[in-house]
């Protein structure tokens, strides 16, 4: 469970979260609307510590994230992240790709860590890519590398930072198919996107955000289907 | 009639080799070390504020611009004169791999830049540590970014130490010297010691644009 208290994020003098409050359970899926710059990312990177916060909590299966006692390495070994640019690692194949950081940080043997990684791989897809190397692929094959990557550590949380943004129109669909598949399996998931239409058809939540504070937030029918405040009503009609 | 000069002969081989072999083994530990001191340097600089930086620079500025003779012969120099006589091949050595340092520090500083914050951000999130994201990520993708230009380098360091011969190093130059002076054969031996570079070099750049090649695709 997550549980995020008031969390506020400044870059010096500028705030970028506001007092942020989101509760997520196990099994659930959150997805993050809302404009440019309203500090979805933010708070994504704040979940996961590679920002620090200056007030509040955050707090993952009863660890305070940003706590002075938290190993920080060891609490990311639970939430998986995929980013807008899949940031394939180059000089590794897309097997080597998946099975690094469960040998080097979960320090599985070789056999034992080549085994999670085919398995993750096979999930998304990338069953028949094993030897070869990700810059020879398209942006949604990266894509789904970069989630059986972080699958392969077995996260309990995975943290989705508008996936498809990036993609091309036509790749954006397998990407999607692939998180539908992960919700089947009940990952818990707290997804940033722009896919209106998505977020409407997976979420148990939606939050939309605006300036760094959660304007609206509820049910997909609620938020996205009915809308009170006038600003989400006026960014729905701008995305929809 | 006994002449003053005595043309070259099979029995020159030997002297011959000496050289080149004292060409090659001297390359290969300044461009070992200044491979080895470059990494370093260049991960410092990648890494550090501007003043750090600055400071850094202008130290590498000092060997990358004074020529490379004058850096000898002056180190050789002073080291003799405080009492602390070196070995041509020791003084040597540690000039010529301070100064290929120098160019290549900067070489992979570029390469260690060019892997960029949000790839060891995702390397970060997978769970690896400061330094595993360094060894795993950054050091072989931004390795393998400058090889080309790290090779480049490494070449102009074996041409380079022609230069040793003027601290009394018997490199091939030097070799070649003397036995020009009891020949007066000069094109024939300057002729085969330019094969010779070309002979060790040669591979080397081909070896280059095959990995280049490789890399491109
Ligand atoms: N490292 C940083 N340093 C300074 N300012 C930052 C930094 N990261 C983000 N910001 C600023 O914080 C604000 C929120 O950024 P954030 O990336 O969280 O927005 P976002 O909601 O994800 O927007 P987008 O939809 O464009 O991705 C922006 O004004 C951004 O310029
Ligand atoms: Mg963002």
């Amino acid at each position: 469970m997550i549980n995020i208290r008031n969390v506020h994020k400044c870059f010096g003098d500028l705030e970028v979260l506001k007092g942020i409050d989101l509760d997520v359970n196990k099994g659930e899926v959150l997805s993050i609307i809302g404009g440019s710059g309203s500090g979805k990312s933010t708070l994504l990177y704040c979940i996961n510590a590679i920002e620090n916060i200056q007030k509040g909590q955050i707090i993952v299966d009863d660890i305070d994230v940003h706590a002075k006692k938290t190993y920080q390495d060891k609490l990311r070994q639970k939430l998986g992240m995929v980013f807008q640019q899949w940031n394939s690692f180059p000089h590794l194949t897309v097997l080597e790709n998946a099975a690094l950081a469960p040998r080097i940080v979960k320090k599985l043997s070789r056999e034992e860590s080549i085994e999670v990684a085919k398995q993750e791989l096979e999930h998304v897809g990338l069953g028949d890519k094993f030897d070869v190397y990700p810059t020879k692929m398209s942006g949604g094959q990266q894509q789904r590398l970069a989630i059986a990557r972080a699958l392969a550590m077995k996260p309990d949380y995975m943290l989705f930072d508008e996936i498809t943004s990036a993609l091309d129109p036509e790749l954006v669909g397998e990407v999607l198919d692939t998180l539908r598949l992960l919700r089947e399996d009940g990952m818990t998931m707290i997804c940033v996107t722009h896919e209106i239409a998505f977020a409407r058809e997976v979420s148990d939540q939606v939050a939309f955000f605006n300036e760094g504070i959660i304007e609206e937030m509820g049910t997909p029918e609620q938020v996205i289907s009915n809308p009170q405040k006038e600003t989400t009503q006026k960014f729905l009609s701008k995305v929809l | 009639m006994g002449s003053l000069f005595t043309p070259l002969s099979w029995n020159d081989t030997g002297f011959i080799l000496t050289g080149v072999w004292n060409t090659v083994i001297i390359s290969v530990v300044a461009i070992g070390f200044g491979t080895l001191l470059g990494v370093i340097v260049g991960f410092i600089r990648a890494e550090s504020n501007r003043l750090v930086n600055t400071l850094l620079g202008g130290i590498l500025d000092i060997f990358r611009s004074v020529p490379l003779i004058i850096q000898l012969i002056l180190f050789s120099t002073y080291i003799g004169a405080i009492g602390h006589p070196l070995e041509p091949f020791v003084a040597g050595s540690i000039v010529l791999s301070l100064y290929s340092m120098a160019f290549m520090s900067e070489v992979f500083r570029s390469g260690f830049e060019s892997v960029h914050k949000s790839m060891q951000i995702a390397a970060r999130s997978l769970g690896m540590s400061y330094w595993q994201t360094i060894f795993y990520i950054r050091l072989p993708i931004g390795l393998r970014a400058v090889f080309p230009s790290w090779l480049g380098v490494a070449l102009s360091v074996i041409k380079d130490s022609a230069l040793v011969s003027v601290i009394g190093y018997m490199e091939l130059l030097r070799t070649s010297d003397q036995l020009i002076s009891r020949t007066q054969q000069p094109l024939e031996i300057l002729i085969g010691v330019g094969i010779f570079y070309f002979i060790i070099s040669y591979p080397l750049s081909l070896y280059g644009r095959y990995v280049e090649r490789k890399m491109a695709l």
